[in-house]
């Protein structure tokens, strides 16, 4: 029974549930904000959520993790949208974890995955390029230096990426931009020579940094997984990426659903409840099937790779292009549905509006799942 | 071998045995298995094939056997339904007695009525039509008129209904009647009617498809025994809205629904007509609103399975039934919609030459498929439902 959770997964739920409403609500997101926090995010935090073995959701016991897997991590990831709790979950526990799991050797695995777990390290995918989302972009290069190789070239929408000690660099050591062939992934010091990452302040407080390398010298061991085939390993952790992504704005839609509910129940205009207005009710009901449909694309995703289903790709973008349309639809109906009120920072409405937008274009946005799932049905 | 496998086997081999070769086919509409007392069948072997789902309680797998039905758990079924899906069987009844009046006389009818009635549904000996609907009564349902009144050894009815579906097909008639007029709902009750009996008349009405599967019923001093009442005297409304939210999920499967399948998929159809770039369709707009189409169905699919499993481990998507009618009817409008497009000129056509008859077949469904989001409680009304019992809003 795939679409409901064991009595495992709801424990875990509702412990993360409990954890990001009493321990990282809203309020932390406006606070790292308004101080001009220079990580951008809450080292306490981050050390209770690895308490709580959650930075290791993914990775084996064996590994130091906790090894709930792709559907626990979702519903983590659900619960920290829900409050849109700013932390290094998604860059270190899903890409940073996901990919050293897919394409890392075993003294890789051995080396990194621990210190993942115990939240010693921190992660950045330096995959885009471009102003989309597009995989085989890349025109980094990966030049063969001695035994190793050399780096060079731009990445922007580096998620985490000032924070981050090792950066996971996608480069090309054959072909040309927009082949998927002759790509390669590197674990890159952050402080290495050669390395300039400036941060960028997002419209969702939330962080990301352009990375620039300029002649990066590597060893031949920093290289994770094979030379010049990294694509589909890559691909197969964007999938699980973009499965987060969908979990995690699941999380903010349902936030502003609830929240708008409870505004439509007691604001009153023209001497009753705005809630009896026909023209809000059914938009509201409208929401409600939105809602619900994004449920059951998310779990349908999550327990794809779960299971290492072969529809992973399909039931992936299915799930990122529908949590896009539908978190567009609900944070825009948020704000129009409170009014005046909407259009302020003291609500939280904004938030998850913006928030709402650069999840949608991680890992590709909406329009881009559309043709990739047209893609994958052959037409 | 699991209890459950010994199941499959033996299903497979009976069906193998018991369905005939042609009722392995795609189904004409007008060889659709609606039975009744006055059924015709252009293809005899459609007879043969209800006749014997019907000897095993199949045609209604769910329901107890000692009312002539399958007497299956939900597992056994669920393989019966895969099997049958594998060799691409065709409905071996299908009629409103099962969709939407038997679930509710096992829910609220006397001993004696199931024994009855349940038995006559699962055999197709009787076809039933719903008379709920009144030209003054629709969405607002529970403001129907059609009076009732005791006559000590009977009841007399006086009234009139309409879009009662297939009323001039049918044998008898689940009909909604008022029998107290100081009151709303609490006046209403649930009458079973003899479409035979004298005073009953059905005069079919035209639809925008050519078409004319309903009808205008009038009852004049029709005379109704007094056990034909299910449940209490003035207690029908629970019973008419239980038995609407069957109709509802009977409605929403639509939007899974054929048409497309008829016409080999509709990116098939589309590659053809707008040619191809490498494996894509070379109109790219078409190609995007084929792949959000594809999306809606596939996620409306995935929340239909979820609420079943939930449903299973005792949790409930609550008021569900109103969701599933309206997401599915809308998509269902959509898909037709989109053909439309996708076909061009061959969508278009009326009868005769210049059309295949599958062409024509979507022609008519797309126009059908506009009923989709009225009957059976419009899509408005759902959104109303899902508002108040789901969402908790206030009425005005
Ligand atoms: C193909 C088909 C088959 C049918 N078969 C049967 C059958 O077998 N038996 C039977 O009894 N009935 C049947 N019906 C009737 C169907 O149930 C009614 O048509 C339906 O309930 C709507 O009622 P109405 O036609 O009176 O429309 P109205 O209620 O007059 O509605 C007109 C418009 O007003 C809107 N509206 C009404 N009230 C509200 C409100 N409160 N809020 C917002 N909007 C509102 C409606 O949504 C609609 O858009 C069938 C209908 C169709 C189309």
């Amino acid at each position: 029974m795939a679409l409901v959770l064991t009595e495992e997964q709801t424990m875990l739920r509702d412990m993360a549930k409990d954890f990001f409403t009493e321990q990282v609500p809203v309020t932390n997101l406006r606070k790292l904000r308004d101080d001009e926090d220079e990580l951008g995010y809450d080292k306490a935090v981050w050390a209770q959520i690895v308490e709580l073995g959650f930075a290791g959701i993914l990775i084996p016991e064996e590994h130091g993790g906790t090894g709930f897997g792709p559907m626990g991590l979702g519903i983590v990831m659900t619960e920290a949208g829900r409050t849109l709790a700013a932390s290094p979950l998604y860059s270190t526990a899903v890409l940073g974890a996901g990919l050293i799991l897919a394409a890392g050797s075993e003294a890789q695995k051995t080396e990194l995955l621990p210190k993942i777990a115990s939240g010693d390290l921190l992660t950045a995918l330096a995959l885009e390029e471009t102003t989309h989302h597009n995989p085989a972009n890349v025109a980094m290069t990966a030049e063969k230096s001695g035994d190793g190789f050399k780096l060079t070239g731009e990445k922007r929408f580096v998620i985490d990426g000032h924070i981050a000690d090792t950066l996971i660099v996608v480069a090309r050591t054959d072909g040309a931009a927009g082949e998927a062939q002759g790509l390669s992934m590197f674990l890159v010091d952050a402080k290495a020579k050669g390395v300039t990452v400036t941060r960028t302040h997002m419209v969702d407080s939330r962080n990301a940094a352009m990375v620039a390398l300029d002649g990066v010298e590597v060893s031949a061991d920093a290289a994770l997984g094979s030379i010049g085939g990294a694509f589909a390993e890559l691909e197969n952790v964007l999938d699980l990426g973009r499965a987060c992504l969908a979990a995690e704005m699941l999380g903010g839609a349902e936030a502003v659903f609830d929240t708008t509910l409870e505004y439509l129940k007691e604001r009153k205009q023209f001497g009753v409840i705005i809630g009896t207005f026909q023209a809000l009710k059914h938009r509201a009901a409208e929401m409600f099937c939105e809602v619900e449909i994004c449920r059951s694309v998310v779990l349908e995703a999550l327990s794809a790779l779960e299971e290492r289903r072969n529809d992973v790709p399909r039931v992936t973008s299915l799930a990122k292009a529908r949590l896009g349309e539908a978190a567009r639809l609900i944070t825009n109906e948020g704000v129009q549905m409170h009014g005046g009120i909407g259009m302020t920072d003291d609500v939280d409405m904004g938030l998850y509006l913006k928030r709402a937008r650069v999840q949608a274009q991680m890992l590709g946005d909406s329009n881009f799942h559309r043709a990739r799932y047209a893609d994958l049905g052959g037409y | 071998m699991t209890a459950l496998d010994t199941f499959r086997e033996e299903t497979r081999s009976w069906l193998e045995a018991n369905c005939p070769e042609s009722m392995r086919t795609p189904m004409p509409e007008r060889e659709m298995p609606w039975g009744g007392r006055n059924a015709t069948y252009a293809n005899p072997d459609t007879k043969v094939w209800m006749d014997n789902m019907a000897s095993r309680g199949w045609t209604a797998p769910e329901w107890p056997a000692e009312y002539g039905g399958g007497g299956l758990s939900k597992e056994e079924n669920k393989v019966l339904q895969q099997e049958l899906a594998r060799i691409k069987a065709r409905p071996a009844l299908t009629s409103f007695g099962l969709w939407m009046l038997g679930p509710a006389l096992l829910e609220f009818a006397s001993e004696e009525q199931k024994k009855k009635y349940l038995s006559e549904i699962v055999k197709g000996e009787i076809r039933w039509c719903q008379g709920y609907s009144e030209p003054g009564a629709g969405s607002d349902l529970a403001g129907l008129q059609t009076k009732c009144e005791d006559k000590g050894d009977h009841y007399l009815v006086n009234g009139q209904k309409v879009w009662t579906s297939y009323a001039d097909k049918c044998d008898m008639i689940f009909c909604l009647v008022r029998t107290d007029t100081t009151v709303k709902h609490d006046g209403i009750s649930f009458l079973l009617i003899d479409m035979d009996t004298d005073g009953v008349e059905a005069r079919p009405i035209k639809l925008i498809s050519g078409a004319s599967p309903f009808c205008e019923t009038f009852l004049t001093d029709v005379k109704v025994p007094k056990e034909n009442l299910v449940g209490e005297l003035n207690k029908g409304w629970t019973i008419a809205k239980r038995l609407l939210e069957h109709e509802r999920s009977m409605i929403s499967g639509m939007g899974m629904g054929a048409g497309a399948a008829s016409m080999g998929g509709m990116e098939t159809v589309a590659k053809e007509n707008f040619g191809t770039d490498g494996e894509k369709i070379a109109d790219s707009s078409i190609r995007q609103a084929i792949a959000d189409h594809k999306m809606d169905q596939q996620a409306f699919g995935l929340t239909l399975k979820r609420s079943s499993e939930e449903a299973k481990s005792g949790q409930g998507m609550g008021a569900a039934s109103a969701m599933f009618k309206y997401y599915g009817t809308e998509v269902n409008k959509r898909r037709f919609e989109l053909l439309l497009d996708v076909l061009g000129t061959q969508a278009l056509g009326w009868e005769g030459e210049g059309f295949e008859s599958k062409e024509l077949a979507v022609t008519r469904s797309w126009l059908r498929s506009k009923g989709n989001s009225i009957e059976g409680g419009t899509s408005e009304v759902q959104l109303n439902v899902i508002a108040k019992r789901v969402l908790g809003l206030p009425d005005a």
